[in-house]
C-alpha cells in the first residue's frame, strides 16, 4: 500500500486573524499555524492502514511557503516515511482547480494506491481538493469517510450522510478519499519519532515548474461578518454575570 | 437556459436545499432549468410544476437507481455538455460535495462552494472557521455554485409553470465503479434532544474532558439535556448521539445554553431555530454571538461553577 496524505497548514483556532492591508486575506505575519484538523485524522488513518498491512509507505504532501515544512515534519515524526513540499512563493493559491492541478502533477508519477485528504480546510473551506485530484488522476473518489476497510484491490468505506445517517460503499483502488474528523484518535509524535524525522527525506518541488493555465476563481476580499441581531451583551465581572444569568433563566426565559 | 439547478432527493421528496437553490437560481438568471436524477425523478419533477422554470430534465437509468458519485457525475456532465448553462447551482449538501468537484475537474469549470449570500462584489462564503467572510468571483464563462442552508428563502420562489422532459443519459456499468449499500442510522441512545425544552450545549471551549461534568451539573440544575458540538464528540468526551449540527441533530428548544461553542455554520444549522439562545464564549467576536439573545463574554470555567452554586442555593 502506497498512501499519500495531503496535510495543509492553516491558522490555528486561537490565532489572531488581522486582515491584511489590501483586504484580500489575513496578514500571515501575525498568524499561528497548525495542521488542518481533519488532515490529522487522515494522516492517522494512513498510518493505521499501513500498520495493519504490515508494509507500505505513507507520504506526507503539503503545498505552501516554507513554513509548511513544519506540518510535514510533524507527519514524519508521527511515522510517515517521507515528505513532499510543493513550494509556493508569494500569496498562497486559493483556487481549488489550480491547487488540484499542482498536486496532480506531483502525484501522478508516484502511482499511489490511496490519496487521503481532509474533508475541508479550516482556512478557505473549499471542501473539494481531494475529489478534484481524484478525477484528475482518473481514479475512484469518495468523501466523508468515517471508517475504512481495505480488501484486495478494493476499499470498503463507511460514509457519513446527513442528519446521523451512514452508508457503506465499495469500490476499486486506487482511490482518492476525503476523511471526516473523529474516525480515529490521532497519535502524538514520540520522542524517538521526532528524532527519527530529522533523517527522513522531504523533497521540495517548485510550483513554477508546473505550467498551469485554467479558468479559476479568486478570493477578492475578506471582511468581518456584520451582526444583525441585537444581543444583550453581558461582559462584566463573573459574579455580576452569574447574577444576571440567574435572573434571565428565572424571569425572562422562565426555565427555572 | 442560463442556469441549471441540480436537484437532490431526500426521503422521496425534494431536498430543502434544492428548493432554496431554485430560489437562488431565479435571482441569478432569467431562464432557469432543473435536473432530477434517479428512480424518483418524475416525483421530484412534479413537485416543481407550479414554479417558474423553463423545464425540468428527468434522467432515469437502471444504473441511477441509487446515488453514486460516478453515475451522478456522468449524468450532470452530459447535460452540461448538451445545454451549456452559464451557471450550475445546487444546495451545499453532502451529496453535492461528493460528486460536484468531479464535474468541476472534468469540465474545467470553477466550483465556488458553500455560498451564504450574494454581494455586489461576488459570492460570499465563510472562511477561517466563520470568523471572517470572503467574497469570491470568477471570470469563467461557466461557474458551478453551491448554496449553504438559508442562503436563499424557498418562500421566495417565483411561481409559474414547469414541464418535465426526459433526458437520455448514456451510461454503462464500467462507468459506475462503486457499489453502495442501504443507508442506515446508528444506535441513538435514550436521549431525545429534539423534544428537549432546554439544552446545555458543550463546545470545545470546555477545554478538557475533566471539565465536562460541570455541563451535566448545570443541566441538572436547570432541567436540561446535554448536547455537544462535533469536536467534543470527536474527542470522545460526549456520546455521538448528543451531537447537534448538520451531521447531528436538529434542535429547537425554548433555551439553548451554549458553553464555549464558536458558532460554525455546520453547528448553527442544527440549532438556529431555538427560541432563546444564551451563549458563553470568551471571544467577544465569536460568530455564535450573532445569533445569541444573550451574549455572555467570559470564561465558562469561571462562570459555570459559580452559576451552579447560585442555582443550587436558591
Ligand atoms: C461536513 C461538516 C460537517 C460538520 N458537522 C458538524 C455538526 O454536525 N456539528 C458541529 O458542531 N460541528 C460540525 N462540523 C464542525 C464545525 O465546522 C466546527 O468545526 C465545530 O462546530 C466547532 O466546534 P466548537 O465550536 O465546539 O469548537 P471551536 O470552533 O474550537 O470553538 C471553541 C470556542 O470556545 C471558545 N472558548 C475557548 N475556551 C473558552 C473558555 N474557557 N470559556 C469560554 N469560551 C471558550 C473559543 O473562543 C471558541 O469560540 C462539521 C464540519 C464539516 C466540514
Ligand atoms: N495547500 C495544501 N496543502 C496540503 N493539502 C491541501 C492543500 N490544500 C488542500 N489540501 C487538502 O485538501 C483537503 C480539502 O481542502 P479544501 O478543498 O481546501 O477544503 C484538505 O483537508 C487537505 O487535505
Amino acid at each position: 500500500m502506497k498512501i499519500a496524505v495531503l496535510v495543509k497548514q492553516v491558522p490555528g483556532p486561537e490565532s489572531a486573524l488581522p486582515i491584511n492591508d489590501h483586504g484580500t486575506w489575513v496578514d500571515e505575519e501575525s498568524v499561528t499555524f497548525v495542521m488542518n484538523p481533519p488532515d490529522n485524522f487522515a494522516l492517522e488513518e494512513a498510518l493505521l492502514i499501513k500498520e495493519g498491512k504490515g508494509d507500505g509507505e505513507v507520504v506526507v504532501v503539503s503545498m505552501g511557503p516554507d513554513r509548511v515544512q513544519k506540518v510535514i515534519r510533524e507527519g514524519l515524526a508521527k511515522g510517515a516515511d517521507r515528505g513532499i513540499h510543493i513550494e509556493e512563493v508569494g500569496p498562497i493559491e486559493k483556487d481549488p482547480l489550480h491547487i488540484a492541478k499542482r498536486f496532480t502533477a506531483v502525484l501522478k508519477d508516484e502511482n499511489f494506491d490511496l490519496v487521503l485528504t481532509g474533508l475541508q480546510s479550516d482556512d478557505t473551506g473549499m471542501g473539494q481538493t481531494g475529489v478534484l485530484i481524484g478525477e484528475m488522476l482518473g481514479i475512484s473518489t469518495a468523501t466523508l469517510a468515517v471508517e475504512t476497510d481495505i480488501k484486495d484491490g478494493h476499499i470498503r468505506l463507511k460514509r457519513e450522510l446527513e442528519s446521523g445517517w451512514f452508508q457503506w460503499v465499495e469500490f476499486p483502488l486506487p482511490a482518492s478519499i476525503s476523511i471526516q474528523s473523529g474516525l480515529n484518535t490521532p497519535r502524538y509524535p514520540s520522542l524517538k519519532g521526532i528524532m527519527g524525522a530529522k533523517k527522513k527525506e522531504i523533497k521540495t518541488v517548485s510550483c513554477t515548474e508546473l505550467d498551469i493555465s485554467s479558468n479559476c476563481q479568486s478570493v477578492d476580499k475578506v471582511f468581518v461578518p456584520q451582526t444583525s441581531k441585537h444581543s444583550e451583551v453581558i461582559d462584566g465581572e463573573v459574579d455580576a454575570a452569574v447574577e444576571r444569568i440567574v435572573e434571565i433563566l428565572k424571569s425572562e426565559i422562565k426555565v427555572i | 437556459m442560463d442556469v441549471l439547478v441540480i436537484l437532490e432527493e431526500s426521503q422521496g421528496s425534494l431536498h430543502r436545499l434544492s428548493r432554496e437553490a431554485i430560489a437562488g437560481a431565479q435571482k441569478l438568471g432569467s431562464s432557469v432549468a432543473a435536473l432530477a436524477i434517479g428512480e424518483n425523478a418524475d416525483t421530484l419533477a412534479s413537485e416543481l410544476s407550479s414554479y417558474d422554470l423553463e423545464e425540468v430534465f428527468t434522467a432515469k437509468h437502471e444504473l441511477l437507481s441509487s446515488y453514486s458519485a460516478d453515475g451522478y457525475f456522468e449524468t450532470v456532465i452530459q447535460l452540461i455538455r448538451a445545454e451549456s448553462p452559464a451557471l450550475v447551482v445546487a444546495g451545499h449538501t453532502y451529496q453535492t460535495r461528493d460528486f460536484m468537484p468531479r464535474v468541476s475537474a472534468k469540465l474545467d469549470i470553477p466550483f465556488i462552494p458553500d455560498i451564504v449570500s450574494l454581494s455586489d462584489e461576488g459570492f460570499v462564503k465563510q472562511v477561517l472557521n466563520a470568523k471572517l467572510n470572503a467574497s469570491l468571483s470568477s471570470a469563467s464563462d461557466q461557474i458551478i455554485l453551491s448554496f449553504q442552508s438559508a442562503a436563499f428563502n424557498d418562500e421566495e420562489i417565483r411561481g409559474g409553470s414547469c414541464s418535465a422532459r426526459a433526458f437520455d443519459v448514456e451510461l454503462d456499468s464500467s462507468q459506475v465503479r462503486s457499489v453502495s449499500e442501504e443507508p442506515f442510522q446508528e444506535a441513538t441512545g435514550d436521549v431525545d434532544l429534539e423534544s428537549a425544552e432546554v439544552l446545555v450545549s458543550v463546545g470545545r471551549g470546555i477545554e478538557k474532558e475533566e471539565n465536562v461534568p460541570i455541563a451535566f451539573e448545570l443541566a441538572k440544575a436547570i432541567g436540561a439535556e446535554v448536547c455537544a458540538s462535533r469536536p467534543v464528540v470527536d474527542s470522545g468526551w460526549i456520546d455521538s448521539f448528543r451531537q447537534v449540527g448538520s451531521s447531528g441533530h436538529n434542535v429547537a428548544p425554548k433555551l439553548y445554553f451554549s458553553l464555549g461553542v464558536s458558532g460554525a455554520i455546520q453547528h448553527v444549522v442544527g440549532m438556529k431555530g431555538s427560541k432563546n439562545i444564551l451563549a458563553i464564549n470568551k471571544d467577544a467576536d465569536a460568530p455564535i454571538f450573532e445569533l445569541a439573545d444573550y451574549a455572555v463574554v467570559g470564561n465558562v470555567l469561571e462562570i459555570i461553577p459559580k452559576l451552579i452554586e447560585a442555582l443550587n442555593n436558591k
